[in-house]
């Protein structure tokens, strides 16, 4: 197709727009320097195009998703979609700085473990295609070979989601919620004083704080490992989100706190600090217990402003039913949802019957299951969802 | 007056009734002497708004109370433009055939029509003496406000746009209190002395017990004071801080009590503890608690 300098012109401002529309905060410098490099390249050369576009436009790695799918949508209508999909569609993941700090990743270059070890790994060294990849997503945790668990813990680090909000007491100037006499008055100063335009302000919304809970204790050992890397993959995944407050526990006869353990962006690393720090690993379970000691020692400060909480746990405790179902209430009644994650809830015919369950069911918002990758995504779906059913 | 050693600091804070811990009456006085903020952490009702009180006396100066909380922003905070005022005057000025936009502009936006908030109001010393401001619940306001704090804390002055930068003449003692219900931001703590109030020892609480609640009998306060601490030891919800003593001292004393009963307990608990499951927990175990409250001390 042909296309004028004059009309490209407008639809790189009104790209810009359409930009700005998904949340994405560009200049208009920003978009004169995209317009000047356009006359640099040869804008038939889709790559290039796309490339320009990017690195004019987007500042934050954390945009690149939304930026492709917004770049993918607007050009489209263009004619200009004949794009190598991979270049608009990022995931898993853009090219990172540091390989080694971030496995789990489709890997093109070899991890360091491997680097020294020098052993080829056929699965780690090529992208899955799509049907393996869907194959995968329903395959259940505890019948992965080691080299699917190892693709299902890159595909982790490929989330991407929107978190919840939540509708905070700060106010912005825009929106149509309160008067901003502020704004309104300088604005009348104009008209000799005279309130033509009636300024307002609107309340802020910010990300949800999230708690996980995640049990480790022996029944649970099948799924621990893989749960440790998703909640690695989530709070990385959490943080390039904005959402800054994710507190992790574990518990098996006793609470771990996690949190700081899981920031390390090495996953190995994380992992191994937390096998360290953890105890009671593959031991007893006393859900009751553990709960307890969080909402002594830790709900008050990790709950505030509208917290989600996830228990992750199969049900079987070994402590009194009453003390359970006790604490589950006041965990319930301090957060904001509270949802119980059950990697039994993937097997046919399963009933939550274990006395723990029965005892904590009726303090949960949520009941999901977590067993496999599908379910993980579901979780994320319905963790988005979240701030429509509430508030 | 302002303490010229720790020592001083202690006796001048308990001349005024506050019994402080020697670490307490450390960061008090570098806090002072350094010109930085104090940030006291601890339970609720240890005595942390209380000491602000306190110095506010023995400095005799004005004490400034902002109370944080979520969305706290710049109008109440630090200033606001008194609208009103200011569109009655622009008809005035009107009315008197002001034409010149500029001059209406400059009029309007005097610091008259300036309506201070606390924070504007501690850079203003009174009589040479610059005042006590307390933040009081800082982990209750949002990080926006933490971060205009923080700049408030460095510089010591407060820019507003329309009548210019204003400075302090003398900084102000500031004290900022959290009860952690979130991290206060690194940067703001290291800015400050921080001190964390304890539960006092059974001595220290007997003392703040004769000295808040006169007239209370000796072996009541004793006693009380012993029970409550060994009620602290019991694995609670939220254990019973100073105030919630001294609460329950005065009440004791209003019923007429000499000494504790285990029905005048089981009766007041209430007084003492805020969640029914900590009344019960407590009420189970009175006999036993009243049991080493009233064991001879040594």
């Amino acid at each position: 197709m042909t296309v004028s300098t004059a009309q490209l012109l407008s639809h790189v401002v009104a790209f810009a727009r359409s930009l700005r529309h998904e949340g994405i905060v560009v200049t208009p410098g920003q978009t004169a320097t995209f317009a000047r490099a356009l006359g640099e390249i040869s804008i038939f050369d889709p790559e290039a195009f796309f490339y320009a576009a990017q690195s004019t436009l987007l500042t934050r790695q954390e945009d690149r998703a939304k930026f492709a799918e917004a770049f993918r949508k607007f050009w489209r209508h263009l004619g200009l979609e004949r794009f190598p999909a991979e270049l608009l569609n990022p995931t898993p993941l853009p090219p990172k700085k540091d390989p080694k700090a971030r496995p789990g990743e489709v890997g093109r270059e070899p991890r360091s473990s491997e680097q020294s070890s020098n052993q080829p790994q056929p699965v780690v060294d090529r992208a899955l295609t799509f049907s393996e990849t869907e194959v995968l997503k329903q395959k259940r945790f505890d019948q992965m070979s080691e080299a699917e668990l190892e693709a299902a813990r890159r595909l982790l680090y490929s989330l991407v989601w929107n978190p919840p909000q939540r509708r905070t007491r700060r106010l912005k100037a825009g929106g149509k919620e309160l008067l901003d006499l502020r704004r309104s008055f300088r604005r009348s100063l104009k008209h000799q004083g005279e309130l033509v335009v009636l300024e307002q302000r609107s309340r802020k919304h910010k990300p949800r704080p999230i708690v996980v809970l995640a049990d480790v204790s022996g029944s649970m050992e099948r799924y621990a490992r893989m749960l440790l890397h998703f909640l690695h993959a989530f709070s990385l995944v959490q943080a390039r989100q904005g959402v800054r407050q994710i507190e992790s526990f574990t518990f098996g006869t006793r609470l771990t706190r996690i949190t700081r353990l899981l920031k390390h962006r090495s996953v190995d690393t994380a992992l191994a600090q937390v096998g360290q720090q953890v105890k009671d690993w593959s031991g007893g379970t006393r859900i009751g217990a553990c709960l307890h000691s969080f909402n002594q020692g830790w709900a008050k400060r990790v709950l505030g402003r509208g917290a989600i909480v996830l228990v992750i746990s199969d049900g079987w405790d070994q402590g009194e039913p009453e003390l359970l179902a006790f604490e589950m209430e006041r965990l319930q009644k301090s957060c904001h949802r509270l949802i119980w994650l059950n990697p039994l809830l993937g097997t046919p015919g399963y009933q939550p019957l274990t006395r723990g369950l029965v005892a904590a069911m009726p303090f949960i918002d949520d009941f999901l299951p977590v067993h496999n990758l599908h379910s993980l995504e579901q979780l994320v779906k319905a963790l988005e969802g979240l701030d429509r059913h509430q508030d | 007056m302002f303490p010229t050693s720790v020592e001083e600091t202690q006796k001048a804070l308990e001349a005024h009734h506050y019994i402080a811990d020697k670490g307490l009456s450390v960061a008090v006085f570098l806090a002072l002497k350094l010109g930085r903020p104090l940030l006291l952490e601890g339970e609720p009702g240890v005595g942390k708004t209380e000491i602000v009180k306190v110095l506010s006396e023995v400095l005799s100066t004005r004490l400034i109370r902002l109370q944080c909380y979520e969305g706290l922003d710049i109008s109440s905070a630090v200033y606001e433009w008194d609208y009103a005022r200011q569109m009655m005057q622009i008809r005035l000025l009107e009315a008197s055939g002001e034409r010149d936009q500029e001059k209406v502009r400059h009029e309007v936006f005097s610091q008259e029509f300036l309506l201070k908030r606390p924070l504007l109001q501690a850079l203003e010393s009174v009589g040479g003496k610059a005042p006590v401001l307390l933040i009081d619940e800082l982990d209750r306001a949002d990080e926006e406000f933490e971060a205009f704090l923080l700049e408030f804390l460095s510089d010591w002055q407060i820019t507003v746009p329309e009548v210019g930068t204003l400075k302090a003449q003398k900084p102000p003692v500031v004290v900022i209190t959290s009860n952690r219900t979130r991290e206060i931001h690194d940067a703001l703590k290291r800015r400050c002395m921080y001190y964390w109030i304890d539960y006092p020892s059974f001595e220290k609480e007997y003392r703040i017990v004769r000295e808040k609640v006169p007239g209370v009998p000796e072996k009541l306060a004793q006693q009380a004071v012993a029970f409550v601490q060994a009620l602290r030891q019991q694995d609670l919800y939220k254990a019973p801080g100073v105030a919630e003593t001294l609460d329950w001292a005065s009440s004791l004393l209003a019923l007429g009590q000499t000494e504790l009963s285990l029905e005048v307990v089981q009766e007041t608990l209430g007084v003492l503890l805020k969640y029914q499951d900590d009344v019960v927990k407590a009420k189970n175990q009175a006999r036993d608690l009243l049991a080493r409250a009233q064991m001879p001390r040594v």
